[in-house]
């Protein structure tokens, strides 16, 4: 998976404005099959504003983002129809929020969380859905008892693990992450890091991770973004950018974490 | 011989923005070539740039000058100026690198941090954890530690989980960065034999090594890094 020659996703001079205000601008890249991009950057940067662009939610003002499928033909994503957007976000895509409360149905149950996303695609065998959604409960360490609760009853980071499963169970080939362990306790941070990591690895994702925090993308992402007033200031690889930052944006943030 | 690695006219200063943009040059047209199955030492005092320069041969700093060409696939590729995406695949396959310092995602049992880098090549998970698990063995780390996570092992420890994840895949090329430094005598020789059988196998080892013994059994050539290039002013 990893090492494959064509891109599974081409990000060609994307820009989004909001009136006058500057989104995101002449944004460029090309993300390869078992890849994981990081796109750090303080609140404003334009990096939420890249992700809904890229993941299809916002059109672009200029520049295409093409996405090459299962069958390997590519098709720009902010071209194609609805109907087959919508299909393609639920089938091949994944889009995992900050706040779960957007990601998840609070008032249905952890298991039909998981199982209503196996039936949007199709699926109409209870027994082997039920099952499906009990595995992947237990893969992302949620408690085999809690399946028929409703996610208000589960802490934060048991929330952003149920999200995980409702949009991995589909069999996604790319992810895109907003601020995944964004206001979670540390502990917790690093629980949900470790489960990520290992998922992608062991399903070969590729994905889109935004985030402020420069520990998440050390240990998540392979590539790495750093944005500032909507540009790319700098990118490269993760340990790259991290421990040689060029651009003057880069080395003031990775001067300024806190050593512990 | 096969030449493996090719460094020309390398160069590297850092100019440091926040620090009102001072710049501290390191060296500048740097020349070096590397044959399969030879193990070059890197010498020198302390803040000469032997660290920056394997760090820039693994693309882990930027090289703003000069060429770095590794020989990956039967081809040359540049790490100066390669796509990210091609310089992951040459670390991947062609170069590992030993650091002096273990960095580990916190939960992750050392014998999956071991078995890793097979892993990435393609090794079933299986045998990647059975060779994983011979390699710790041969490094001393007991096996009810290996369901543990590195973190909390100590020095020593932890750098043999770290060279046994460097040494696990047979790589042609290998940095290494001090490797026998936090450890033991009987456990600097199980490294040094595992450095002569990577030479004997055909690999290019770039090392710094600062243990006089260390160096003398396995390099077949030692270069003061000063002279390489030259000091920039």
């Amino acid at each position: 998976m990893l090492g494959s020659e064509q891109p599974i996703l081409s990000v060609d001079n994307v820009s989004h404005d909001y009136g006058r205000q500057r989104g995101c601008a002449g944004v460029s890249f090309d993300l390869y099959p078992g890849e994981v991009m990081g796109v750090v950057g303080e609140s404003g940067s334009g990096k939420t504003t890249l992700l809904n662009v890229l993941a299809g939610h916002l059109t672009p003002s200029t520049g295409s983002v093409r996405y090459r499928g299962r069958s390997g033909g590519e098709v720009d994503i902010h071209r194609m129809g609805e109907p087959e957007r919508r299909l393609l976000m639920r089938t091949d895509w994944a889009f995992v929020h900050q706040n779960p409360r957007d990601g998840l149905r609070m008032n249905v149950s952890a298991g039909a969380n998981v199982g209503e996303r196996l039936m949007a695609i199709g699926r109409r065998h209870y027994g082997n859905i039920r099952g499906q959604a009990v595995e992947w409960l237990e893969r992302v360490e949620v408690e085999h008892g809690r399946i028929d609760d409703l996610p208000v009853t589960f802490s934060g980071g048991m929330q952003q693990r149920l999200q995980i499963a409702r949009n991995l169970v589909t069999g996604p080939r790319l992810v895109f992450m907003d601020e995944p362990t964004g206001g979670l306790d540390v502990s917790v941070q690093a629980r949900l890091l470790d489960l990520i990591r290992g998922l992608v690895t062991d399903l070969g994702l590729s994905a889109v991770i935004v985030t402020h925090d420069l520990a998440v993308v050390r240990l998540l992402a392979h590539r790495l973004m750093v944005m500032k007033d909507g540009y790319v200031v700098e990118n490269g690889l993760t340990d790259q950018v991290l421990d040689d930052p060029q651009h003057p944006y880069s080395q003031l943030l990775v001067s300024s974490i806190l050593q512990t | 011989m096969t030449t493996m690695l090719k460094l020309e006219n390398v160069g590297k200063s850092f100019t440091l923005h926040v620090q009102g943009g001072v710049e501290l040059p390191v060296f500048e047209s740097l020349d070096l070539t590397v044959e399969a199955g030879e193990c070059v030492a890197l010498a020198g005092p302390s803040g000469i740039g032997k660290s920056t320069l394997i760090r820039m041969i693994h693309a882990n700093y930027t090289c703003p000058q000069g060429r770095i060409l590794v020989h990956h696939d039967g081809a040359w590729v540049d790490m100066a100026s390669a796509h990210p995406h091609r310089v992951l695949d040459v670390r991947r396959r062609t170069m590992g690198y030993v650091s002096q310092f273990l960095r580990v995602v916190p939960r992750v049992p050392t014998i999956d941090v071991v078995a890793e880098p097979l892993r990435a090549v393609g090794m079933d998970a299986d045998q990647a954890l059975v060779e994983a698990g011979n390699m710790l063995t041969r490094l001393n780390v007991p096996e009810r530690l290996w369901s543990l996570s590195p973190v909390t092992f100590s020095g020593g420890e932890q750098q043999r989980v770290n060279i046994a994840r460097g040494f696990v895949h047979p790589y042609p090329i290998l940095l290494l960065d001090e490797p026998t430094a936090s450890l033991d005598a009987a456990n600097k020789r199980i490294v040094l034999s595992l450095i002569l059988e990577a030479r004997e196998r055909g690999s290019a080892v770039i090392g710094i090594f600062h243990d006089r013994e260390a160096r003398e059994t396995v390099a077949t050539r030692v270069l003061d890094t000063a002279e390489l290039g030259q000091r920039a002013a």
